[in-house]
Parts: C-alpha cells; sequence; structure tokens
C-alpha cells in the first residue's frame, strides 16, 4: 500500500474472498477468452509493471553507468477484489482456457466476502440453493434394509414387470368411487404418471432454450417411450403454441401469486386441444418459504414481458400470498373451485406449499376439500431462481418428516389413498436421485418432484453446496441455463438438453426398479412401504418412525 | 414353503383326508404347524347348522372364564366336543388343557335382530374374548361362527392330528382347509397361524406380502372392528377378501382385481376397463406384492384360488364330480383325489381366479383379462 493510499472497511484482498483465482503466466497465451466469458468481470486484463534488479559487476560500474533497476511490463489476468465483482467460482475461465492456465480455488478458510455482500443495505440475493456442504442429509442417510431373500425372491429389475407408476388426483373412497362409477356421478379426474415429475421452474427464470429442450425430452418420454413423464412450468405463463398444442397434456401449469401470464392461458382456453395434466397453485416454494417469486428486472426482456403480460425491464416480485384471500381456507377452496371450474372440473387442481410445520393444518383443510386434488410440499432443500440468501440459508423445514408427518396422518384418518402427496427440495442434490426418490415414496409420498437436479444433469448447471455460481438471479448463468440474453443462452443446444432429459429418466427408471425389485415390490409403488427403511441415528429413526440401525 | 390343500366333496370327508395330503407334501414344511378350518359340517353339527360354534385352545381357567363370558351374553352351550388329553405330546406341541369345539343356542335378546346385526356381534364376541385372553394368557379364539371349526397348533400336522384323533366320526366336513407350516420365526403365535378367520371369510397363503404394512395401514383406517391382529402378513388376504365382497359388494371374480389389478395397458384393452381402472385407483393401497397362492373359503362355501401377479407359487387344482381339491403340489392333489381324471388337473397361472361353487357344480377358472359379470 502506498503510504498515502487508504483503505475502506470493505477493501479486500484476494485472501479474503472464497474464489481465488490462480493464474499461470508460464502456460497463459494472452487470448483473454477467460476475461471474456467470465459472468462477473471477477478477472481483467492486467498490466503487471515489474521491476528486475540489475546489478552490473564492479568493473562495469563508471560514470555512465545507469540505474540497476528495470522496470518492464508483463501483461495477464488480475483477480478483482471488489464485492461487486468478487469472482463466483464458476470456472468458465477454466473451461474456455485452451491452455489450462486459470482456475479458481476456493479458500482455505471462512471467507471474508460475506461480511460485505449487502452495500447499500441491500442484502444478498441470489439463485441456486442452501450451501450447506458438509452436511450429508438425511434422505442419503436412509437405507433400505428389507431385502427379499429366501422366503419370498427379490425380482429381477432388468427382466421382470414393474409398474412405477403414481396417481395425481383426488381419489375416492372405493365405496364412493365404484357408486358414482355406477350411477355415472362426477368422480374427480386423476392421471396416471411418472413418479418423477419436473418440478416449477418458470419460462423466464430458466432460459427459452432450457425450456425447449425439457419440453422436448418431456415430449419424447411419453410419445416415444411410454412414460407419462410431466413438468410443471411454474409461474411464468406457458408459450402460446404449446397451450394449442398436444403437448399441453404433458404439461402442469402453475399459477401463483401474481398471476403472471394467466391472461394468455385464460384466453388460449377455447383453443387448447388437450386439457392440461394438473394446475399447480402455488402457495409457497421451499427456497423461500413465506416469500413470493421473484424474477429481476435483468431477465424481463420483449419476450418474457409479452408471455407474463407485464412491461419489460421491470423486476417481477410475486407477493407471499394470494392477494384474493380473506382467509386462507376459504381461499385455496376458491381458488381450488375456479381453476376446476374453468376446465369443466376435467383437471386436477392441487396446491403447493414449503414445507413447515402448519403443513398437517394445510393438508386437514384438504382433506375435507373434495375437489383438492393432492398436495405438493417443496422442502427446504429446494432451489431458487431467485432469493435472499438469508430466506434460502435458514427459513423452511427439511421434507423427510414433513411429508412423513403427513403422510401418518392421512393414513390416521383412512385418506392415505385420497390426497396424494408430492415431495420435493433437495431429491438428489447430492447426486443420488433415485434412492431420495424411493426414500421419500417409503416414507409416503407418492411421487417427488425435482428442480435443480434437472438443471444440473439435463443441461449441466454448475451450481453446488458449496457457494458455487448461484448467479441465476441476473440472467448472468454462464452456461445458459437461467439466462435471458441470446449471446448466453445460444451455449446451450435445446436438442442436447432434450437428450439429456430422456437419459436422466432412462436411468432413474433402471436405478428405482434396482431398489424395488429387491424389496419384492413390482405390483405397485411401494408408497408407505416404511417397513423397508432404516437410518443409522436413533432420534431421527424415531422422528420418522423407521427402524433404527449400526 | 408352507403347503396348502383345500377340499371340497359332496360327502363329509374327514380332515385326516387334508392331513394326510399334507404329509406327503412334506418336503416343503418343516412341521412347525398344522391349521384346519373345516365348514359345511357333517356329524352331529349338520343339525346345529345356524348356530354359531367356537373355537379355541383354553386352559382350565380359560374354561371357566369362558363360560362365564358366554353366559353373560346370554349363549347357552348345545353341542361341545371338546378335546382334552392326557398322552404325552408330540415333540414341539405344548400340552393344552382342552381344544374347545362348542355350539351355542343364541341368546334370546338377539331374537329379531338382522342377519348383518348379528354377525357384528358374534365377530366382536370373538374379538373381545381374544382380547381378555391375551391378557390373561389363557385363552386362544380361532372362530365363533355358525358352521364352522377352526384348529391350530405347533407341531407336525399328521403326528397333531393324531394326537388330538381329528379322525374321529363327529369331525367331518365338505370343505377343508389345511396348512402345513413352514415356520420363519422364532416363536411361533398361534395368531399368526393359517387360516385366518373373519365373519365366514377364510384364508391361507403360502409366502409372504411385501405390501403388508401399506395394506394394513390402510385396513385398519377402515374403521371396521374386524381388521385388527396383523400377527402374519398374510392376514390381509383375508380382510381384502371380506372387504371386497362386504364393503365393496363385488364377486370373487373381483378380489384378484383389487390385490393384484391388470397394469395400465391391459386395463385399456379390457371390456370392463372403466370399472377396472376406478377399482385399481381407488383400492390402490390394497395391492399386494410379493410370491403367493391365496386359498381361500366364502360365507357359502365357494372355494377360491388366486395366486400372485408373477405366479412365484405353485398350485394345482383338480377333482372329479363331487370332489374337488387346490393343492400346492400334485403329490398332495394325487394322496387327496387319486382316481380322479389327472388330464383335468390345472395349474392357475398369474391372471386366473379359480372358483369352486358350494354345490360342486363346476371348477371356473376366470382370467382377469376376460369380462366381469358385474352387477346390477
Amino acid at each position: 500500500m502506498l503510504s498515502n493510499g487508504s483503505i475502506i472497511p470493505s477493501s479486500l484482498s484476494v485472501k479474503d474472498l472464497l474464489w481465488q483465482v490462480q493464474w499461470d503466466k508460464e502456460k497463459c497465451t494472452l487470448c483473454g477468452r477467460c476475461c471474456a466469458v467470465c459472468p462477473v468481470h471477477a478477472i481483467e486484463l492486467g498490466v503487471h509493471r515489474k521491476r528486475h534488479v540489475q546489478i552490473p559487476s564492479l568493473a562495469e560500474i563508471g560514470p555512465a553507468t545507469s540505474s540497476s533497476n528495470v522496470y518492464q511490463v508483463y501483461h495477464g489476468v488480475r483477480q478483482r477484489t471488489d464485492p461487486a465483482y468478487a469472482c463466483i467460482g464458476c470456472a468458465m475461465c477454466n473451461l474456455v482456457c485452451p491452455n489450462g492456465a486459470i482456475i479458481p480455488l476456493k479458500s482455505d478458510e471462512a471467507d471474508k466476502l460475506r461480511f460485505h455482500i449487502n452495500r447499500g443495505g441491500q442484502p444478498r440475493r441470489r439463485g441456486g440453493r442452501r450451501n450447506v456442504p458438509d452436511s450429508l442429509g438425511t434422505l442419503d442417510r436412509i437405507k433400505f434394509i428389507r431385502i427379499s431373500m429366501l422366503t419370498d425372491p427379490a425380482l429381477d429389475a432388468g427382466r421382470h414387470e414393474f409398474e412405477l407408476r403414481t396417481l395425481l388426483g383426488r381419489v375416492l373412497p372405493p365405496e364412493e368411487n365404484l357408486k358414482l362409477y355406477r350411477e355415472n356421478g362426477w368422480i374427480p379426474p386423476v392421471r396416471e404418471i411418472y413418479p418423477l415429475i419436473i418440478g416449477s421452474m418458470s419460462f423466464g427464470a430458466l432460459s427459452p432454450s432450457m425450456w425447449e429442450g425439457l419440453q422436448m425430452g418431456v415430449g419424447y418420454l411419453n410419445e416415444e417411450l411410454g412414460m407419462p413423464v410431466r413438468m410443471c412450468t411454474g409461474e411464468g405463463g406457458c408459450p402460446p403454441r404449446l397451450l394449442r398444442s398436444r403437448f399441453l397434456k404433458y404439461t402442469i401449469l402453475q399459477i401463483a401469486s401474481g398471476y403472471f401470464g394467466w391472461d394468455e392461458i385464460i384466453h388460449a382456453l377455447p383453443e387448447m386441444k388437450e386439457d392440461p395434466c394438473a394446475i399447480e397453485i402455488k402457495y409457497g416454494q421451499g427456497a423461500k418459504p413465506g416469500d413470493g417469486g421473484l424474477l429481476m428486472w435483468y431477465k424481463v426482456n420483449k419476450l418474457i414481458a409479452a408471455i407474463r403480460g407485464v412491461p419489460s425491464g421491470v423486476s417481477l416480485p410475486s407477493p407471499p400470498t394470494h392477494q384474493t384471500q380473506y382467509s386462507i381456507e376459504e381461499s385455496v377452496a376458491k381458488m381450488i373451485q375456479s381453476m376446476s371450474m374453468a376446465w369443466g372440473f376435467r383437471v386436477p387442481v392441487y396446491p403447493k406449499i414449503s414445507g413447515t410445520s402448519t403443513a398437517l393444518s394445510v393438508l386437514n383443510n384438504l382433506t375435507r376439500n373434495p375437489y383438492a386434488a393432492g398436495l405438493a410440499i417443496d422442502g427446504e432443500d429446494g432451489g431458487t431462481g431467485a432469493a435472499y440468501s438469508v430466506s434460502m440459508d435458514h427459513m423452511g423445514h427439511p421434507i423427510a418428516s414433513n411429508i412423513r408427518d403427513c403422510y401418518l396422518n392421512l393414513a390416521r384418518i383412512g385418506k392415505q389413498n385420497e390426497v396424494p402427496l408430492f415431495a420435493g427440495g433437495g431429491v438428489g442434490k447430492n447426486g443420488k436421485i433415485a434412492a431420495n426418490a424411493a426414500a421419500l415414496i417409503m416414507l409416503g409420498a407418492s411421487g417427488v418432484q425435482v428442480g435443480k437436479y434437472m438443471m444440473q444433469a439435463a443441461a449441466g448447471c454448475l451450481g453446488s453446496e458449496s457457494d458455487r455460481c448461484n448467479i441465476c438471479n441476473i440472467g448472468q448463468c454462464p452456461k445458459g441455463i437461467t439466462s435471458q440474453d441470446p449471446r448466453l443462452y445460444r451455449r446451450l443446444d435445446p436438442e442436447k438438453v432434450a437428450e439429456r432429459v430422456v437419459d436422466i429418466f432412462l436411468a432413474f427408471d433402471t436405478e428405482l426398479k434396482k431398489i424395488v425389485a429387491p424389496l419384492g415390490r413390482s405390483t405397485s409403488l411401494p408408497i408407505g412401504m416404511s417397513d423397508a427403511l432404516a437410518i443409522d441415528d436413533k432420534a431421527a429413526s424415531e422422528r420418522l418412525q423407521i427402524k433404527y440401525v449400526v | 414353503m408352507c403347503r396348502l390343500i383345500a377340499l371340497t366333496s359332496d360327502e363329509p370327508q374327514s380332515p385326516m383326508l387334508a392331513i394326510r395330503a399334507l404329509d406327503v407334501m412334506r418336503e416343503g414344511h418343516d412341521g412347525s404347524g398344522v391349521g384346519l378350518f373345516l365348514s359345511d359340517l357333517g356329524g352331529p353339527f349338520e343339525e346345529l347348522k345356524g348356530l354359531p360354534i367356537l373355537s379355541g385352545i383354553f386352559t382350565s381357567e380359560g374354561v371357566k372364564r369362558l363360560d362365564q363370558y358366554m353366559a353373560s351374553l346370554g349363549f347357552a352351550p348345545k353341542h361341545n366336543i371338546s378335546i382334552r388329553n392326557s398322552k404325552t405330546p408330540p415333540p414341539g406341541t405344548p400340552r393344552r388343557d382342552t381344544y374347545v369345539i362348542c355350539a351355542y343356542d343364541y341368546p334370546q335378546a338377539w331374537e329379531g335382530l338382522d342377519q348383518k346385526e348379528i354377525e357384528l356381534r358374534l365377530m366382536l364376541a370373538r374379538l373381545d374374548l381374544r382380547q381378555v385372553g391375551e391378557e390373561h394368557e389363557d385363552m386362544i379364539v380361532y372362530s365363533f361362527w355358525p358352521d364352522v371349526i377352526m384348529l391350530k397348533e405347533i407341531g407336525d400336522p399328521l403326528m397333531v392330528s393324531e394326537y388330538l384323533e381329528l379322525g374321529r366320526e363327529e369331525l367331518k366336513a365338505r370343505v377343508i382347509l389345511a396348512q402345513g407350516r413352514q415356520n420363519t420365526n422364532y416363536a411361533i403365535n398361534l395368531y399368526a397361524c393359517h387360516p385366518f378367520f373373519i365373519q365366514g371369510f377364510a384364508s391361507m397363503t403360502n409366502g409372504e406380502n411385501t405390501a403388508f404394512v401399506p395394506n394394513r395401514e390402510y385396513l385398519m383406517s377402515r374403521g371396521f372392528p374386524g381388521y385388527v391382529g396383523y400377527q402374519s402378513d398374510s392376514e390381509v388376504f383375508t380382510h381384502i377378501a371380506h372387504y371386497t365382497l362386504n364393503s365393496l359388494g363385488l364377486g370373487i371374480e373381483a378380489y384378484k382385481h383389487v390385490i393384484t389389478p391388470l397394469q395400465d395397458e391391459d386395463i385399456e384393452s379390457h371390456p370392463d376397463g372403466g370399472f377396472l381402472k376406478q377399482l385399481k385407483h381407488s383400492c390402490r393401497r390394497l395391492i399386494i406384492d410379493g410370491p403367493n397362492c391365496v386359498i381361500g373359503r366364502l360365507p357359502d362355501n365357494t372355494l377360491f384360488l388366486v395366486q400372485d401377479r408373477k405366479k412365484l407359487r405353485p398350485a394345482i387344482a383338480g377333482g372329479r364330480k363331487g370332489i374337488y381339491a387346490f393343492s400346492s403340489e400334485m403329490c398332495g392333489l394325487e394322496a387327496a383325489i387319486p382316481d380322479r381324471d389327472k388330464s383335468m388337473d390345472f395349474q392357475p397361472m398369474h391372471l386366473d381366479t379359480v372358483i369352486i361353487p358350494s354345490d360342486r357344480s363346476e371348477v371356473r377358472v376366470c382370467s382377469q383379462m376376460e369380462a366381469l359379470s358385474l352387477l346390477h
């Protein structure tokens, strides 16, 4: 530091940052690609001045001998330390470097940056995930212990027939259902779907390439492979052509508190060739419970604005709750009723809430509402395109115990087959998607919703539990997954995304069979088969009412 | 794997016929227990057809408690062939004070009650006795129902039957279900032994029901007091049959559609597809899994047999006019009815329900792919 230099409280050194860029002068070709690709401009051209001390021999020293200091300049990369430009660890620099001359490394201690990402009084906002790297989640610790041996032979995952579908929709008690069937009465609509659902990620939160890729993958799975996979739109409306196509039946339309896109949807109603799979009413989201959706202005371009029916270039925060609410029970009932009515009571309508200790109250209300088609619960590990960091890190309820409580409550009142529960939030967050899904199903979920896993596996999202990247909110996604900037989203080939979606579902299907076959299950999805589960934690086993093993 | 045999005959048969058939299938059971169900009774009980018969095992204290309980309800003993045996029991069989088989006259107070109410009260009385018996460890009650005798005991089927002299003249029946047990538990709870019984429905199984926990949870949440017990994962088969016929009003042909429904593609092309889809959806928690051959008896003395979805257990049906049998193995059938046309023997497959009506007029095989005779 110069003697007359000054520091401010937020003056940080590279050491204070979470991600430190290592640059190798020897390997660098000075091509500049790293600086060009960096989504947050964390690195820039560095013109470095360097002194070379040249000491002449004594014999050479004379009156005309010049200074022994030689100053030279060399060019390279410099990491910026301004918190606004801190490296996010995405490592796109490394991806594009022809020589592997640059890579971000994680600090060996807790960073100081975290104390300064609130300048202007604006707390940190980001996208992505919770960033709890060291905890092996409850779901990952659940084991499947009831292996069929001798008395009941294990089944052959590769050759036996399996029925791995689930039901989305209100199922009536058998007596009532058969009576209504005989009398031609109204029976609530029920969809037979694949138990792994692509959870709600909006057109807007996701780039057009990503959305198109997911839709194409889902279309292929349904029409070519006969797997009834469904995808939820999230709160961002639905492209007009999709609304008027036969592919709408593979889509769950979401309505949330901002009602974005619903003008378009309602107007498309008379022209719809197919009913949507279902309507999801979003009341909450696991990543930011009790907080509304948020699409920041960076991402609201003309296309997004048109589909959502809003002006472009403004942030779109949805309110935390539906504005029509007078009392929650009435409002839920009314919304379910209105949505059902819009499609002539042919489409299942269900709410989605964030994991919460009050989930049981919500559920109890739904059990008394004959039009409620299910309940989706999104646990604390759910992801988001944009949220306050504090919400993501500290708010919400883990999904395992929440879903278990709800299931056991349904079983107590005899409605475990009537109101299907769908679990989301951290399914596959450590890559173990089939094991996590099977555990949730055996705890009582009828199916699971996944978002982040699809982004990572189908599109190469860089996010991790180590606070890597996490800039979905500002539209600078370096992979083009959550960006609305054509220069970025052209990096993502929708066809390749679709291929990966198909890969994921086929692999998941095999893995799920590899779990249920040894348990001797094949005739139906083992919902609530809790005798198969165990965990190596006494307290957790008691809480979940499953076996304890060591 | 346990071995099963069920007989239905125009002429009353001794249960020893079934026991000997079990004995030739002994490679498959370990002699750890025997279960017997008799109905359409011959002998002295034939004249008492409408009167409920109580079957169970009692200590001397238990007999006194039973007498008090039955008297308090107003039941009067009508005919009793209680078995007391002073001989040394066969190896593994505990010494019991009394095996009770006793027909009662209905209480006067029950006169005029409708049939449903009587059936409910009979079941509640059995459950009461079972509960009290479990508390005091002096009574094990298997059944309390008209025209039904049950007996279950630990030990080798043939040795136990000879020890209890089950070949006696007064113990003949036209419908007999018998199971030779292959033990998979250390301690044997007699309530975990087959056949299971509820309100005239009885069934026995060899196999393992891997969907037991969701099945049990669902049955227990139906609010029907008889859906209790579940010491064995196979008890749900009996209760699901009861639920299918009594609560849903369906025929036994629909039973297999409840426990092992067709896959969606097959339902699409089924003549009763619409109905089956609703049934599959609403009875989803009653879908069973795992290897199972279920053989059972309905209140009207119809016998039925169904296989699991993958047919992972053996079974054969055969017989001649006047006597038919279901057996786990051909040698069992051969022992029970040797003089039959073997070319007519039939091994039911994964879609089949085999039904022998009480008049034994035919052996009917319904495939799940066929239209159901739906009701009205």
